[in-house]
């Protein structure tokens, strides 16, 4: 649950980079954003939770971009806005990611629980919570279903 | 209810006679591409542990363009998954090594306005300049569309580019979508649709278009739109609809600029919203030119950076990666390729080649690049000392013959 803050418009070719994209997930993650943290990586631990600024996933479709922050186990995504096309894949992926307007107010090592039903963020030492939006209605049973290729087994079955 | 083109499209591929910006619709997909980096070796094995079949074959295209030329065990076999792929599956609409998907696609009719359309790439929007709707999924969103034919969208409110006048000599498409993103940013497109229209755009050759609404990607909407017109069939060389706005349709937000009086742009490291006139610039040494990718290598991007370097020598040295290979055959035969050439252009083959850093060609540590791609994110074309500025056709070929940044406009023949 503790926070790892980012910038503006991190994009898809820093979180997952091209020339590592031939790669598994693993190797690909090992590299997840190492050009604008380089211990991140290394350092994030499970159950963590990525924040970013606007933007945040700009450029590919590379759907090895958010792959690769849930493969390193970060349990949530939170920005002030997100790409649309990398915002579609996270979910597709089952990694629940909500848009928050006031994102900034996050520091980094900050330990946050997100609500991403109720839509709320709660930033647990500083006994401070505000309002993100939700997952949209249509999409929640999807994410519930651990993403969209879990929940077309389900369908299929 | 008056309704966008970007309304007419949606709600024709929903079903329904009319949609509202905001309402979330179920399309029925006319047609998915795929490449061979987000395509078939992240579709094969999910639509086996689906133990499901790909609904229509018949409109699925699989295009192969990252990985080529193939240079190692691993590319290799992505594309050998690709071609064996399309027999398992049998998909007839394979083009291998034949060029960039977003240009062969509509090179090989592939593309009709009124359709609805999905590509596993985030240069889909490329389509819209047809007046289509179509933009980029990621693999698992395509396998979803590959079991299920559908796809749910929230329908867009439209922005409005209104380009009045008509682009100066040495001014091209790209240096319209490098000044919007510049001025509007990298999320000004707002995920929603993005409208071209205006008295410029109806004088634009398609392949110009294209270019508009390739880089709607950059300026962050989901897809660019041009309404069909005449130049869309001459292109097609067949019968089309007309798709288009109803006039004063209500859009989100409307931006004017006077083509007549936008000077060549440049992008400098590392965000192509990183923009200012080619006139704001130092004449910053350049290493390489870079004239490739499917922003930037098309028969009219050929066409103009022979314009500049007829008779002349570039200083620096200059790669050429032509986008397709019909598009190089066609340069080669009016003489375009060989004014490359002599100018001591590289030849690369018809694929994404350094633009998206996955393939052999990558560029070293520090070196400083002027390049006709949509991207100069840190460390995308190789090393992150590496620098990249990005510009149109003209400018990276006068830029070359300077040997440093220069304004096209002083060689223009």
């Amino acid at each position: 649950m503790k926070a790892w803050v980012f910038g503006d418009n991190v994009d898809t070719d820093a979180i997952a980079p091209g020339r590592y994209m031939k790669s598994e997930i693993e190797v690909i993650a090992s590299h997840c954003l190492e050009g604008v943290n380089a211990d991140f990586a290394k350092e994030v631990k499970p159950g963590d939770v990525v924040i970013g600024g606007r933007n945040f996933g700009t450029g590919s479709s590379r759907e090895q971009a958010p792959a690769a922050l849930k493969h390193l186990g970060v349990a949530a995504l939170v920005a002030e806005s997100f790409a649309g096309l990398f915002y579609r894949n996270a979910l597709n992926l089952g990694l629940p990611t909500v848009e928050c307007r006031e994102a900034k107010r996050i520091e980094q090592g900050d330990r946050v629980a997100v609500d991403f039903e109720q839509g709320k963020i709660t930033i647990l030492d500083k006994n401070i919570s505000f309002s993100c939006d939700p997952i949209p209605t249509h999409l929640m049973q999807m994410v519930r279903d651990g993403g969209l290729l879990a929940h077309l087994e389900k369908r299929l079955k | 209810m008056k309704q966008t083109l970007a309304q007419k499209l949606v709600a024709r591929a929903a079903g329904k006679s009319s949609v509202t910006p905001g309402e979330i619709v179920t399309c029925k997909v006319d047609l998915a591409m795929v490449h061979d980096s987000s395509g078939p070796r992240r579709l094969k094995p999910m639509l086996e542990r689906l133990n499901a079949k790909v609904w229509d074959p018949s409109k699925v295209v699989v295009i192969t363009d990252h990985y080529l030329p193939a240079y190692d065990e691993e590319s290799r076999n992505i594309i050998r998954i690709a071609r064996e792929w399309v027999k398992e599956v049998g998909v007839d609409n394979f083009y291998d090594a034949q060029g960039i998907c977003h240009i062969v696609l509509p090179e090989r009719g592939h593309l009709r306005p009124g359709m609805f359309a999905v590509g596993g790439d985030s240069h889909s929007p490329t389509g819209g300049a047809f007046g289509a709707y179509m933009f980029g999924v990621g693999a698992t969103e395509m396998l979803g569309v590959m079991v299920t034919g559908e796809i749910w969208l929230k329908v867009p409110h439209t922005i409005a580019i209104e380009l009045d006048g008509a682009l100066g000599p040495g001014v091209a498409a790209k240096d319209v979508m490098l000044h919007l993103i510049g001025r509007l940013g990298m999320d000004g497109g707002r995920y929603q649709a993005v409208e071209y229209r205006g008295s410029a755009i109806r004088k634009l050759p398609m392949q110009e278009r294209m270019t508009l609404c390739n880089m709607t990607a950059e300026l962050g909407g989901q897809t660019g739109l041009i309404a069909s017109d005449a130049v869309t069939k001459d292109f097609l060389k067949r019968e089309i609809e007309i798709w288009a706005s109803d006039a004063e349709a209500p859009v989100l937000e409307s931006h004017r600029l006077n083509a007549s009086e936008l000077a060549p742009q440049i992008a400098a490291p590392h965000s192509p919203a990183n923009t200012m006139a080619v006139t704001e610039f130092e004449p910053i040494k350049l290493d390489l030119a870079y004239i490739g990718a499917c922003t930037g290598a098309k028969l009219v991007d050929l066409r103009m950076a022979a314009s500049i370097l007829k008779g002349r020598q570039a200083k620096t040295r200059l790669i050429v990666a032509p986008a397709s290979l019909r598009d190089q055959q066609v340069a080669e035969k009016e003489g375009t390729l060989k004014v490359l050439l002599d100018a001591g252009a590289e030849l690369l083959a018809n694929s994404c080649g350094m633009c998206a850093g996955y393939g052999e060609h990558l560029l070293a540590e520090n070196t400083v690049a002027i390049s006709t791609t949509a991207r100069n994110f840190k460390g995308r074309m190789g090393a992150a000392s590496a620098q990249v500025y990005l510009a149109s056709p003209y400018t990276v070929a006068a830029s070359a013959v300077a040997g440093h940044i220069a304004d096209p406009r002083e060689l223009l023949n």
